[in-house]
């Protein structure tokens, strides 16, 4: 059996799931220091769907396709200690700003490029925008269908992918023809832990750009062991219309950005009575812990 | 003036919730702009569906009626949205937050290359000045949403690409009629001309309802119950604040122990550690293995009969006081103070 070439397109995160309480500095704006930055948590899901494919069909590949700055380079070896293949990290000075829809451009003018793809499979939405948007934005830039708020990637048959999708109220089973971007939700299951045996073979995986500052010695490495470049691709690498990148390509402007506020510590002591009640309800609201 | 447009989402040919809500805010705009609302509903059997939505007052409903449009599935509802705007030109698109438009709205969004802003909040008519290009905007729409998991607040705006689409999620904005009298007309659209049959590649084997799993870990807000709840009964009050709030019921071990709730919902040392947004404690007095599970939630809120509850150490608000009582009160007050 030949298998089949999957992309999993995954996102470096901050980790604005935890924030504690350290997580905002004392003037209200978020401390970015606090936040370790993470594998976003639906692209492991999504990984996992894409990993048991490849269990089932031997012959299959995983590449892992992330934009970000250098160090997203990262989330690209999590991958391949988790049973991924190889890499593609797309970083240039020319996607800084994009909005969704740049983004999405971007990443789908890589994959015209890259070719070669049965299923593109990505988490739902990234945590730190919660949009939900770039895997049906690719899907369509790509001209093919889209499942979102998949589970479960059931069977691959004669060219058909069957996918149970999670829904606010209910399930629901659908078949979609080869090739096509799934994006799962966190109901699917985790992602398997990383394989020892993987990170002994992958621990040196690199950018070029991770290679030039790294110690030289190691450098014979990388001629020895093809698998250990990660591939690091720039506009140079693709074909795009710079006037589609970045702030420019991008319809959304931010034209505010407020930080929400905590509240100090210490706790306000508060009784039953309505007028308290009332008064809580309204600062949660207000200072959009709620609501 | 170029009309607003709210896409209708159908929910076993019923009206969805969050569609009533949007053409309420739909009007408003539309009012305050001073041009039409109009209203694109797309499925099957959608005979008198204009009834339901006229009197928020629409002044144009298309309808796209086809046995292949129901249940909603993303091409050909794309399709025919995609086409319909081309040919309208709306300067604004609302759709809900839902598992459809989530769906729908980016893919229209990458046809169409225009702006789409996800889980609005608040939407709000608007100037804008662009300094650097000296150029100036009126009547945007500000699409005020958080971000960077809830620690901040941004306001998009999308100057020069049209529509201006937005998503917001049910129960966000009001629900009002307008006027149960209110006259508009209807354009029956031609599905044959909307779509073309690779848009029915994707085949529907199964559809049903379903429960979903609990998923405390991933939620922003926890009401967690503890021995002092005192009944599986008044654990019904946990849920119904949870449910309110959009958030998950948690629980102590005691509370489980007590076979109040399922193992699945404990939160602690030997259950689950969680660090939502917002922790309500109830009846819970904080043993230490409890509160290394959710110490390091942003606030807590800690409701207990006892004043001395070691869990008061660490909450944000103390509430002295019986859940029974006050869960029913915070449910009262949050919606009286929403929309």
């Amino acid at each position: 059996m030949k298998g089949y070439k999957i992309i999993v397109l995954a996102k470096q995160v901050p980790d604005t799931r935890n924030v504690g309480k350290d997580a905002m500095k004392a003037d209200g704006t978020v401390n970015r220091a606090a936040l370790p930055a993470i594998f976003n948590p639906e692209d492991l899901n999504a990984l996992e769907q894409a990993l048991r494919i490849k269990d089932n069909f031997p012959g299959t590949t995983i590449t892992v396709l992330t934009m970000g700055p250098g160090r997203a380079a990262e989330i690209i070896r999590e991958g391949l200690f988790r049973g991924a293949d190889d890499g593609i990290l797309l970083t240039d000075r020319a996607f800084a700003g994009s909005d969704t829809l740049a983004t999405s451009y971007a990443i789908a003018q890589t994959l015209k490029k890259y070719g070669n793809y049965d299923i593109i499979i990505a988490g739902r939405q990234a945590i730190d925008g919660d949009t939900a948007q770039v895997g049906p934005q690719v899907a369509e830039k790509l001209g093919i269908p889209q499942i979102t708020y998949a589970e479960e990637i059931q069977a691959i048959n004669k060219g058909m992918v069957t996918v149970k999708r999670r829904l606010e109220r209910g399930v629901e089973v659908v078949k979609c023809p080869m090739p096509l971007v799934v994006t799962v939700n966190s109901s699917a299951p985790d992602c398997r832990a990383r394989n020892a045996k993987l990170i002994m073979k992958y621990k040196h995986a690199k950018t070029i750009s991770e290679m030039q500052v790294s110690n030289e010695d190691y450098l014979h490495l990388y001629n020895d062991r093809p698998y250990l470049n990660i591939k690091e691709w720039t506009v140079q690498d693709i074909e795009v219309d710079m006037n589609e990148l970045g702030l420019t390509g991008s319809p959304t402007k931010v034209k505010k950005v407020e930080n929400v506020v905590l509240q100090s510590k210490g706790a306000k002591v508060i009784t039953s009575s309505d007028e308290d009640m009332d008064q809580l309800m309204r600062e949660l609201i207000e200072n959009h812990t709620i609501g | 003036m170029n009309s607003v447009f709210v896409y209708i989402e159908i929910e076993a040919g019923q009206v969805a919730e969050v569609s009533m809500e949007l053409l309420t805010k739909g009007r408003a705009l539309a009012t305050e702009l001073k041009c039409k609302l109009e209203a694109i509903a797309i499925g099957f059997k959608l005979d008198g569906i204009e009834k339901d939505i006229f009197p928020y007052g629409v002044d144009v409903l298309h309808i796209a009626d086809d046995k292949r449009l129901a249940p909603y599935t993303t091409l050909p509802h794309t399709s025919i949205v995609v086409k319909l705007f081309q040919e309208e030109k709306p300067q604004i698109a609302l759709m809900g937050a839902s598992s459809v438009g989530r769906d729908l709205g980016p893919r229209v969004s990458s046809a169409l290359h225009s702006g789409l802003t996800a889980d609005c909040t608040s939407l709000v008519i608007g100037d804008h000045e662009d300094k650097k290009l000296n150029k100036e905007y009126t009547d945007l729409l500000y699409q005020i949403r958080p971000a960077f998991g809830g620690n901040i607040i941004a306001t998009i705006i999308n100057p020069d690409c049209r529509p201006q689409m937005a998503t917001v999620r049910e129960g966000v904005m009001k629900k009002e009629i307008l006027d149960p009298k209110y006259k508009g007309t209807i354009n029956k659209l031609d599905v044959s001309k909307y779509t073309s049959d690779v848009d029915f590649v994707v085949e529907m084997i199964e559809r049903h309802m379903e429960k979903s799993k609990v998923n405390i870990k991933g939620a922003g807000i926890i009401v967690a119950g503890g021995y002092g709840v005192g009944s599986k009964e008044n654990f019904n009050l946990l849920f119904e604040l949870a449910e309110v709030l959009g958030g998950e019921v948690g629980a102590s071990r005691a509370a489980v122990d007590s076979g109040y709730v399922d193992h699945e919902r404990q939160i602690g040392q030997t259950g689950t550690t969680v660090r939502p947004k917002l922790y309500i404690a109830c009846g819970i007095s904080g043993q230490i293995q409890h509160r290394a599970g959710m110490e390091e939630s942003a606030q807590i809120i800690a409701i207990n009969t006892d004043p001395e509850a070691p869990i008061n150490s660490i909450a944000d608000y103390v509430i002295t006081g019986d859940v029974a009582e006050i869960l029913p009160k915070m449910i009262k007050y949050y919606k009286a103070n929403t929309k």
